[in-house]
This record gives structure tokens, C-alpha cells and sequence, in this order.
């Protein structure tokens, strides 16, 4: 599999670590409820067969935590953004 | 001898000695391992896996199920290597397997008598109980009975290789659709790599009798050869198999660089793992003859049509002296009579049809061959062939033959296509299954597409060979394909004789029987993939290549759904084994991964240290004196010098990361569960950080340089994951803060100086203006300047031993000079190098949490720093450790242990049980994390999690330990046992 990485093009995967869900957005701790929110933002994830976003870390290149757009069925690539300039 | 006087693609003036089972034997170069016994009339090559049936050759391909041997013998052997690719070199030693006391005479074929208990299923049925007969039959007897090869018991003492390579167009398979695709997409200049598992080119032409442009199908091949070998863009890779399809493009391929001689080459590995990233790929890898189900299709001397046609015509060998064909289809023919024009008598054609075309039945009987239409092989009988037992017409009749070749079709090989989860789809007029959707890139040319026919095959090659090239960018056009035979072969599907006698087999490897798909049905395990876990179908290393087809038909008949309906299980990589040897590569021992030295090893290699592995890093354990016994008298002297003088340690393995911004002090207090941005500059502060879910992720102190610059330190173990966890933190979860940060880990040295006279060392070293009096550089301080007269230094003041300390950082370029400064400064205070044993023992005695506590399943608070947690700001982790569970009062936190009796040793690991309690987990109040023989105290120490821990100081308790057989009575203490107010650390 390679990844298009918006700063070095399309690179090898074993360039990047893999850490999951790029859709879930760490809760506001101030608001009510925090804790079961964060109970979700932490342990719940879906595992959807098809298109997902992803969060990589190009930690053998540019560093950059790249949002990518896999389908987990084909790992199909449909693009990769910069995560922060995607707002989850 | 069962050498045909001339033919063959033999070099018969290149004589090649071998030993089969210690028996000598000649072959010649180009011929195969099986081709040679063959050649030399030896039938029986090995035992079938449950049932120990002898069993002979069956194909002339990597496809084969019965011929597996042991090759070459020490650390060299190998088991279940296939016979008909090994290609046979002067000195070959192989042994059959799956045998005992011999070949010929196996007492392990009494398993033949077991068969009732190892049926379909036997793995779940018989092995279920009674439990005792698990120990004592099932694993010493059926596990040690049922089995292939052995592996070697020395190390392999061959490298492997990995290599990575691009193209424009991979070609795999180098037969008739394989050498025009490639001569068609190479001629338009794209870079073209043509892969074959064999070590000659020309795939099905190295057999084949059929002309090619009016001339020898060989001479075809060579001309394609020498073009393609001549031309620049073009990478001829033989004896290497494409076994698998990887993620955009990527090809898995394994190239034999030296399986065909004895020893590999000076600098030469035995195998190369490749990665080939094609633009496009033509899958052009043929098709295998299918055996047919009947009683006893399983002897020595049943073989596949293709495969006698192979023997005859390439390696000039009769594989019997009289032959049979017992077939289903004309392709068989034109194999069977090919092989006895070639030179091998064969005595009779049996099919199945009663119609067969005119030109071959009149081919067949200008050999003199004697036809049985409508006729069926219903038996065979001889340990090593002898006779078949023929059925035709109502009567039977029985015909000598030492060769029986059977074809029921032709499959295509279509393995490749289904790595991607395609389904092959049912093909009812070729009664065949061919590729589903392939795999983007890749397209299926010639008979791997179900286009048998030579000449079809050839301009089909042509024809994708030149698309792909297009695809790929390149002006490309079809090469003029040349003729060939054109008629396809009729075929009348079957699959199963009805009627038969003795073991009828499916799948030959595993000794899957039609019974056993017949008992798998009646049980209701009818969908491929359950007949195929229940009965073994096709899981041995053949993957089902021969045995798939009966299987599923034979399923389908007894469902009466129909072999498309029914369906077919999907190949996985790899097409053919491939050994770890070779998927580990140079990784192996202690190139594993990367050993990374401290800035100070060699100093230390000097001193005698020895070393331990921390991660990837080589540290200093301890540095043994002349005349020290053990382990334990060295760290004993190191931490006594320590606490009584002055010792030295190399810390540069710790994490260094700088962080830098105008938002650098309130991310740091986003990420510790402390405050820094009120950190004075010139300050350390100690900190902690938490994972989200609240757990302890790492600690280490963060000194503050410039009010917006901090330089963090991690522990070595974690410092590559809290780099990320910070990166992830400021790049998905606040963008918005204005902070850069960059690893220096091994930019630079760290050499932590500890003990009362670490001061006086630390002076000689500074430069002036550098003041490191108590009062300029009190504790926690950091100062900077220059050392050794003009290195740049930084100095922090703290000591992980508890003792008066400096941290000394200069660029790592310095750390072994600076390391020979201190010593050299020290020796008047009797200076002493002490490594992580002894940085340990005094870490315990100081109570200081390290991996053994920092464990992942540990909060703040377990480790007692639960006050260090800001209430006055968020921070990553604190709402998740705030969870009820997690600040219960019976959860364990951290204490001090010292055992009631001083002589006892205590051990890490051990659960702590009130005294008189029983030994069980409803009593169990935590455990021992880390202990460590103190010379402070002169007893075992430990640190460990006990419920209510700070509230039991002085109680007993039992360190109880089932696992070593140990009980010992311990005191709660004060987990700092050494110095507990910290006012060493402030002189």
C-alpha cells in the first residue's frame, strides 16, 4: 500500500504508523457528561467495511499526521489530508 | 533404466551424480530430481501424510502433492521439497519422509487401518475424548504418525536477501502467453520484467509437440529469448515464483539464486525475496491436468497426462514401461501421444467419451494404440503400479501398465487472481473455473484465462501484453502472433468413477477421500469453505491446485446444486511455500533491528562493562572489577562509591525532545497532568503524562531553557511514542497552538554524575563563568555554558539516585571526551562507572517508579503522585482517570516492602495476602512491581501496589509467590527507603 502524503507524494505504508478513526473529536472535558463522552471518544469505534477515514503518522518521513481516505475493503486510496487543517 | 535413447531438453553429455535414500544414481544437467529417479526406474518417492500410502509422482510442476522429499542433509536440510523442481545438481543428496523404518517398508502404514478414526473431521471428533487418550495416543502417536519432513535442527547457514524493484509491465508465467505479451509490451520500450518459476523459459512449449509457425515450438522459444534478452528495458528473472498480490500494484516474488547447487556461492544468498511495484502486471501462469476420483488413483505410477508428456519430451524419460491414458478430454490425447512419439509405449487409451474427434483416434492408431471409448479405469492394483482394471461395455478386463496418465481437464491457474477475495466464476463449456475480477493491473492471458488452445494463447498473450503496455504509457501494438494449432479441446465433464474399489482419492496431500467429502456432506458441512475445513481439502502446501476441482464436483453432485452454484474456496498468497528464512531476510539474530551504542560504549567496552539491551540501545549493566564474583558484588561496590563519593552513568538513551513556540508552556500543560508554564526559566521540573484513557503514559523531568523554549526528557523505552503522542496532540488535537517540536535524543550526550562529591568533580569540568555553587545552580536548576574549555553544555541539577546530582549534556560528538573529563576530575573522590543495575538498586531505595511501575495499567495515583494532578486546568487522561474504578480506595497504590525476616529475599511478581488469609484472588491486595538487595538498608527492598498503601505503614503482610514456591512476611514501608526528605539531593 502507499500513501499519498500531502508534504512527500506517495510513499511506502511502512513509512507511517497507523492509529485508526480520523471522524472521532476529543469531547470539550468542561462540558457535562464529559466522562461518558470521553468513554466514546476513547473506546468506541465503528468498523466500517468500505470507505473510512484514517489517521497516519508519517513518523519515517515528514511527521505529519495525515487524515487518509481508505477503503478497508480494497485499501483503495482516495486522497490524504493534512489533519490539522481537517477539522473532524 | 526408463532413459529414452535420444530426445529431451537434457544435456546428456553433462552426466550429474545424486543419492536418493543412500542410493547412488546418475541424471544429467537439466533434469529435474523427479526426472532423474524416474530416469533411473525409482517409482515410489515418499508417504502420504495420514496414511503413509506410497505414493510416486504426480505432476512435472510446483503443483505437485506426492513427491516431497528431504533435501540435502546438517543444517542444510530441508523437508517437503518438491522433486519436480528440484533441479538436479552433481552431489544431491535427498530422503524420502513420512517413513519408518524405510520407504519400501513402512510400519506407519498401519495408519491405512486407522482410517475409520481419521475421516473427515478427525480432528474434532477424535481428539475430543477421553482426555487422557490426548496425552498418551493422540499427540505421541497420530501427531508423530501424520506428517511430513523434518526442519533442520542446526541454524541455516545460508543468507537471504530482499530486493525491491519497478516496472512498467510484470509478465508472470514465461509460456506461449507469456513470451508474446512480454515481446509485445517490451518492443514499445516499456520496462518489462518476465518472472518464471522454472529455470528455463517456454512454460508448456518445453513439452508440447505442436509446431509453431510451421517449426519446433522450441525454436520459437529461443528466438523469443534471444530478442528479449537483447534488449535493454527487459529483466528475465527465471526460477523465480510471483506468490503473491499485494496493495497497489506489488508483487511478491521469490527468486531460487542458489537451490540448484550445492552450496551458494561466496557473497551469494540461496534465496532473494523480491518486491516488484508493476505499473501493470499480464498473469499469464498456465493451467494444471486434473487428476480423476477412481480406487487407487492414488499409486506409484499414476500420474498426470501432462505430466508423462512432460517426462518423455523434456527430460527424455519414460516414467514406465508401459503406459495407460485414462482421460476425459482430447488435450490428454495429444499429451499421451506426444509421450509416445516421443519414445513411450503406450498400450491403451481409455475415456470416458464414446465420441472423440477423427484425427486423433486415427493419430492414436497409427501408433498401434489400442482405444477403450466409453470405457472407465475402475481399479489398480501393484504396490507400484502394475495393472489398472478397466470397465467398458459392462465387462472388466485387466491391462498391464506400469504408467497409468489421467486427465480430467484442464484447470486453469488462476491462484494469483483471487489474493484480492475474487471468486472465480463456473465456465460450464470448458468445465472449468476462471478468473473473477482480477486485481486492478493485472489481466489473465492464455490458458490461465481459460484459452487453452495454443494459437489462441499466443495471440491472446500478444494482445495484453501490448494493452498493458499502453496502460502503462507506451505506444504499443500486438507483435504478429505466430500460428499454431487452433482447435480447442473437447472435453465431457467427469470427474468421479461410480463403482469403484479400494481408496478413492480427491486430494492427494492431504489424503482426502471422496468418502470423506461424501461423510462431510451427510454431516451437513456442505459449503466450500467448511468442506474444506472439515475435511482438509486443500490445505496442504498444494493449496488444492490438483485437488479443488473433483472435490467441489463431487460436493455439488451430492447437493445437486451444480459446481457454479457451488462455488470454489479462494487461494491465498503464497502460490507456493515460501520459507521464513527468506521472508525474514538479513533480520535475523541480531540484525533483527538496529543496535544503537551510547556516545560512551566504546569507554565502556574499555572499562569491561558489561552490556544490556534497553530497547534497541546498548547500556553499561555494570562494570565487573578483577576478583568480583558475581553480578551482585559489582553493583554493590558501585552503589556504595555512589552514595558514599561519587559515581558516573551514561543517560543519553532518555528521550530528548525540544520544544519550542509561543505556546510551548500551555501545551506542555495540556500534556502533563502538572503545571510548567509556571517554570521558572533556568528550572526542572518532574512530570508526568497521561494517555487519554487515564493511564500513566511516561514521566521524565522538562527543564525550561528560554520562556519559550523547554527541552523534555522521556524514558528510553518510551521515547519514539511520546514523539508521536506530542505530535498527534498538536497536530489533531490542537492545531491551533503555535509550537514546534524536534527529537534531539541523539543529538546529545547525557552524563549524570551522582554522590556527595559530584559537585567537586562537576567544578573541574565547568568553564568559567559557569558557577555551579549551591546557591547559582541549586536543585532542579539548569545552567548553560561551556565545559572542558569551550564545549557547549547544558547542566541540569537532579539524580534519579537520590543523591547530590548533575545531568551534563554536550553534543553528542563530546559525550565520550566529556565521560573521560569527569573520570579524570573524579579520581581523586575515587570517581566509580556504574551501570543500570546499580542506577536500579538506588532508584528502588529511593522510591522512584520506573517500567516495572509505569506499566500501562497504572494511574497517578496508583504510583502515589496523585497530588501532582493540576485541578486548575485540563490535561490529556484527566477526565478518564477521574473514573470511578480508577479512584476507588481499595485500588492498589504504591508502598514499600522490606521483609520482617532481614535474611529473605523478596521477588517482583509476588501477590500480597493478609496473614492467615489463603493464597486465593478474593484475597489477594496487590503485588511487588521491582526489588533490589539494598547495601543501604543491607536487606531486599521492593516497591509494590497494596491496597490503601499509604494508610499501612507498619502492618505485615505476606509476600506470597506460588509461582517460585515462596512466602515471605513483609513490613509496608515508606516506598522511600533512603533519605526520605530528599535533603541529600539539596546540599
Amino acid at each position: 500500500m502507499r500513501i499519498p502524503c500531502p508534504y512527500c507524494g506517495l510513499r511506502d505504508a511502512h513509512e507511517f504508523a497507523y492509529l485508526g478513526d480520523a471522524t472521532v473529536k476529543r469531547p470539550d472535558p468542561a462540558a457535562p457528561g464529559a466522562e461518558d463522552a470521553f468513554h466514546d471518544y476513547v473506546y468506541l469505534r465503528d468498523n466500517p467495511a468500505g470507505a473510512h477515514k484514517e489517521l497516519w503518522y508519517h513518523g519515517s518521513g515528514c511527521r505529519s499526521w495525515v487524515v487518509v481516505a481508505r477503503d478497508t475493503r480494497t485499501h483503495a486510496i482516495a486522497g490524504a489530508e493534512l489533519a490539522r487543517e481537517v477539522t473532524p | 533404466m526408463s532413459r529414452l535413447p535420444s530426445g529431451g531438453r537434457i544435456d546428456r553429455s553433462r552426466p550429474v551424480s545424486f543419492s536418493f535414500d543412500g542410493n547412488s544414481y546418475q541424471g544429467f544437467a537439466g533434469d529435474t530430481l523427479a526426472s532423474a529417479l524416474l530416469a533411473n526406474g525409482v517409482r515410489l518417492m515418499g508417504r502420504s501424510f495420514k496414511y503413509h500410502r506410497p505414493r510416486g509422482v504426480f505432476s512435472a510442476g510446483s503443483e505437485e502433492p506426492n513427491a516431497l522429499v528431504e533435501l540435502r542433509t546438517g543444517a542444510r536440510r530441508e523437508p517437503n521439497t518438491r522433486a519436480t523442481t528440484v533441479e538436479l545438481f552433481d552431489g544431491l543428496s535427498a530422503q524420502s519422509q513420512n517413513r519408518w523404518p524405510s520407504l519400501a517398508f513402512d510400519l506407519l502404514s498401519v495408519n491405512g487401518a486407522l482410517s475409520p478414526f481419521l475421516s473427515a473431521g478427525f480432528y474434532y471428533k477424535t481428539f475430543m475424548w477421553p482426555a487422557a487418550f490426548w496425552e498418551k495416543l493422540y499427540e505421541p502417536v497420530i501427531r508423530r504418525a501424520a506428517g511430513l519432513g523434518r526442519a533442520a535442527e542446526e541454524n541455516d547457514p545460508d543468507t537471504y536477501e530482499k530486493a525491491h524493484t519497478f516496472c512498467d509491465v510484470l509478465v508472470i508465467g514465461a509460456g506461449a502467453a507469456g513470451l508474446t505479451a512480454a515481446l509485445s509490451a517490451a518492443r514499445s520500450g516499456a520496462r518489462v520484467i518476465l518472472a518464471d518459476e522454472d529455470f528455463a523459459l517456454g512454460g508448456r512449449l518445453l513439452s508440447e509437440q505442436h509446431p509453431i509457425d510451421g517449426a519446433p515450438a522450441a525454436s520459437f522459444v529461443a528466438k523469443a529469448e534471444a530478442e528479449l534478452a537483447s534488449l535493454p528495458n527487459v529483466r528475465i528473472m527465471t526460477r523465480t515464483t510471483v506468490f503473491g498480490v499485494y496493495d497497489s500494484g506489488t508483487y511478491g516474488a521469490l527468486e531460487r539464486v542458489s537451490d540448484h547447487v550445492a552450496v551458494p556461492a561466496s557473497f551469494m544468498p540461496r534465496q532473494r525475496m523480491w518486491k516488484i511495484v508493476a505499473k501493470q502486471a499480464v498473469l499469464a501462469a498456465g493451467a494444471f491436468d486434473r487428476p480423476i476420483v477412481f480406487g487407487g488413483n492414488d499409486r506409484p505410477g499414476v500420474m498426470s497426462a501432462q505430466a508423462l508428456r512432460t517426462y518423455a519430451v523434456r527430460y527424455g524419460v519414460a516414467a514406465g514401461n508401459m503406459a495407460v491414458l485414462f482421460a476425459n478430454n482430447d488435450y490428454a490425447w495429444s499429451a499421451a501421444l506426444d509421450a509416445a512419439e516421443a519414445g513411450v509405449r503406450l498400450a491403451a487409451i481409455i475415456d470416458v467419451r464414446r465420441e472423440v474427434a477423427a484425427p486423433l483416434q486415427a493419430r492414436a492408431k497409427a501408433l498401434g494404440i489400442r482405444l477403450i471409448l466409453g470405457g472407465e479405469v475402475v481399479a489398480t492394483s501393484g504396490k507400484i503400479l502394475s495393472s489398472v482394471i478397466v470397465r467398458s461395455g459392462g465387462r472388466e478386463e485387466t491391462i498391464a501398465a506400469e504408467v497409468l496418465a489421467i486427465s480430467g481437464g484442464t484447470t486453469p491457474n488462476l491462484h494469483l487472481t483471487s489474493h484480492f477475495g475474487s471468486r472465480p466464476t463456473y465456465d460450464e463449456s470448458l468445465a472449468a473455473f476462471l478468473p473473477g475480477t482480477p486485481p486492478a493491473g493485472l489481466a489473465v492471458a492464455g490458458a490461465a484465462a481459460g484459452r487453452f488452445a495454443l494459437g489462441e494463447t499466443l495471440r491472446h498473450g500478444a494482445q495484453l501484453g501490448a494493452s498493458a503496455a499502453t496502460a502503462a504509457g507506451f505506444a504499443a501494438a500486438p507483435m504478429a502472433a505466430p500460428r499454431a494449432e487452433d482447435t480447442p479441446s473437447g472435453i465431457s465433464a467427469f470427474w468421479q468413477v461410480k463403482g469403484t474399489r479400494g481408496l478413492a482419492f480427491v486430494d492427494f496431500q492431504n489424503d482426502v477421500t471422496a468418502k470423506d467429502v461424501a461423510l462431510a456432506h451427510r454431516e451437513g458441512y456442505r459449503s466450500v469453505e467448511l468442506l474444506k475445513r472439515y475435511t482438509t481439502l486443500g490445505m496442504a502446501t498444494d493449496q488444492g491446485k490438483n485437488s479443488n476441482m473433483a472435490g467441489l464436483a463431487i460436493m455439488a453432485e451430492l447437493t445437486g446444486q451444480g459446481i457454479g452454484a457451488t462455488g470454489t474456496t479462494l487461494f491465498r498468497p503464497p502460490y507456493s511455500p515460501v520459507a521464513i528464512g527468506a521472508i525474514a531476510g538479513h533480520h535475523r539474530g541480531k540484525d533483527f533491528r538496529p543496535t544503537r551504542p551510547t556516545p560512551t560504549h566504546q569507554w565502556a567496552e574499555e572499562r569491561g562493562a558489561v552490556f544490556v539491551e534497553a530497547g534497541q540501545w546498548l547500556r553499561a549493566q555494570y562494570f565487573p572489577q578483577p576478583g568480583e564474583k558475581d553480578w551482585l558484588e559489582s553493583v554493590m561496590r558501585e552503589v556504595k562509591a555512589t552514595r558514599s563519593s561519587v559515581g558516573l552513568i551514561d543517560v543519553s538513551t532518555f528521550g530528548k525532545i525540544d520544544v519550542q513556540g509561543p505556546d510551548a508552556a500551555a501545551f506542555l500543560d495540556r500534556v502533563y497532568i502538572n503545571t510548567f508554564s509556571t517554570l521558572a526559566v533556568g528550572k526542572a521540573r518532574y512530570g508526568v503524562m497521561l494517555r487519554e484513557d487515564g493511564m500513566v503514559m511516561d514521566d521524565g523531568t522538562t527543564a525550561r531553557l528560554a520562556p519559550e523554549h523547554f527541552i523534555m526528557t522521556t524514558t528510553t523505552a518510551n521515547a519514539a511514542k511520546v514523539f508521536q503522542h506530542l505530535e498527534f496532540c498538536l497536530q489533531v488535537l490542537w492545531p491551533e497552538l503555535d509550537v514546534q517540536l524536534a527529537s534531539v535524543s541523539e543529538q546529545w550526550a547525557q552524563i549524570s554524575i551522582s554522590g556527595p562529591k559530584s559537585r567537586d568533580v562537576l567544578a573541574k569540568v565547568v568553564d568559567a563563568p559557569l558557577d555551579v555553587s549551591n546557591e547559582a545552580l541549586p536543585y532542579m536548576g539548569v545552567a548553560q555554558g561551556t565545559v572542558m574549555g569551550g564545549t557547549k553544555a547544558r547542566i541540569f541539577r537532579l539524580s534519579f539516585a537520590g543523591e547530590l546530582g548533575y545531568e551534563i549534556a554536550v553534543p553528542a560528538r563530546h559525550g565520550e571526551a566529556l565521560t573521560r573529563a569527569l573520570m579524570a576530575a573524579g579520581a581523586p573522590f575515587g570517581i566509580t562507572p556504574y551501570g543500570t543495575e546499580a542506577l536500579g538498586v538506588m532508584r528502588i531505595e529511593k522510591g522512584h517508579v520506573s517500567g516495572n511501575e509505569l506499566n500501562g495499567q497504572t494511574t497517578a495515583r496508583d504510583l502515589g503522585l496523585g497530588r501532582m494532578a493540576s485541578t486548575k486546568k485540563d490535561f490529556v487522561g484527566r477526565v478518564m482517570a477521574g473514573r470511578a474504578g480508577l479512584i476507588e480506595p481499595d485500588r492498589p497504590i504504591l508502598a514499600g516492602f522490606r521483609p520482617v525476616d532481614p535474611s529473605k529475599r523478596l521477588r517482583a511478581g509476588a501477590h500480597f495476602i493478609a496473614i492467615g488469609a489463603e493464597g486465593t484472588l478474593e484475597n489477594d491486595e496487590g503485588y511487588m512491581s521491582s526489588t533490589a538487595f539494598s547495601p543501604a538498608l543491607g536487606t531486599w527492598i521492593g516497591l509494590g501496589f497494596i491496597k490503601h498503601g499509604p494508610e499501612r505503614w507498619g502492618q505485615r503482610v505476606r509476600a506470597y509467590d506460588p509461582v517460585r514456591g515462596e512466602d515471605v512476611e513483609v513490613e509496608v514501608c515508606d516506598p522511600a527507603f533512603v533519605d526520605p526528605k530528599g535533603e541529600r539531593l539539596r546540599v
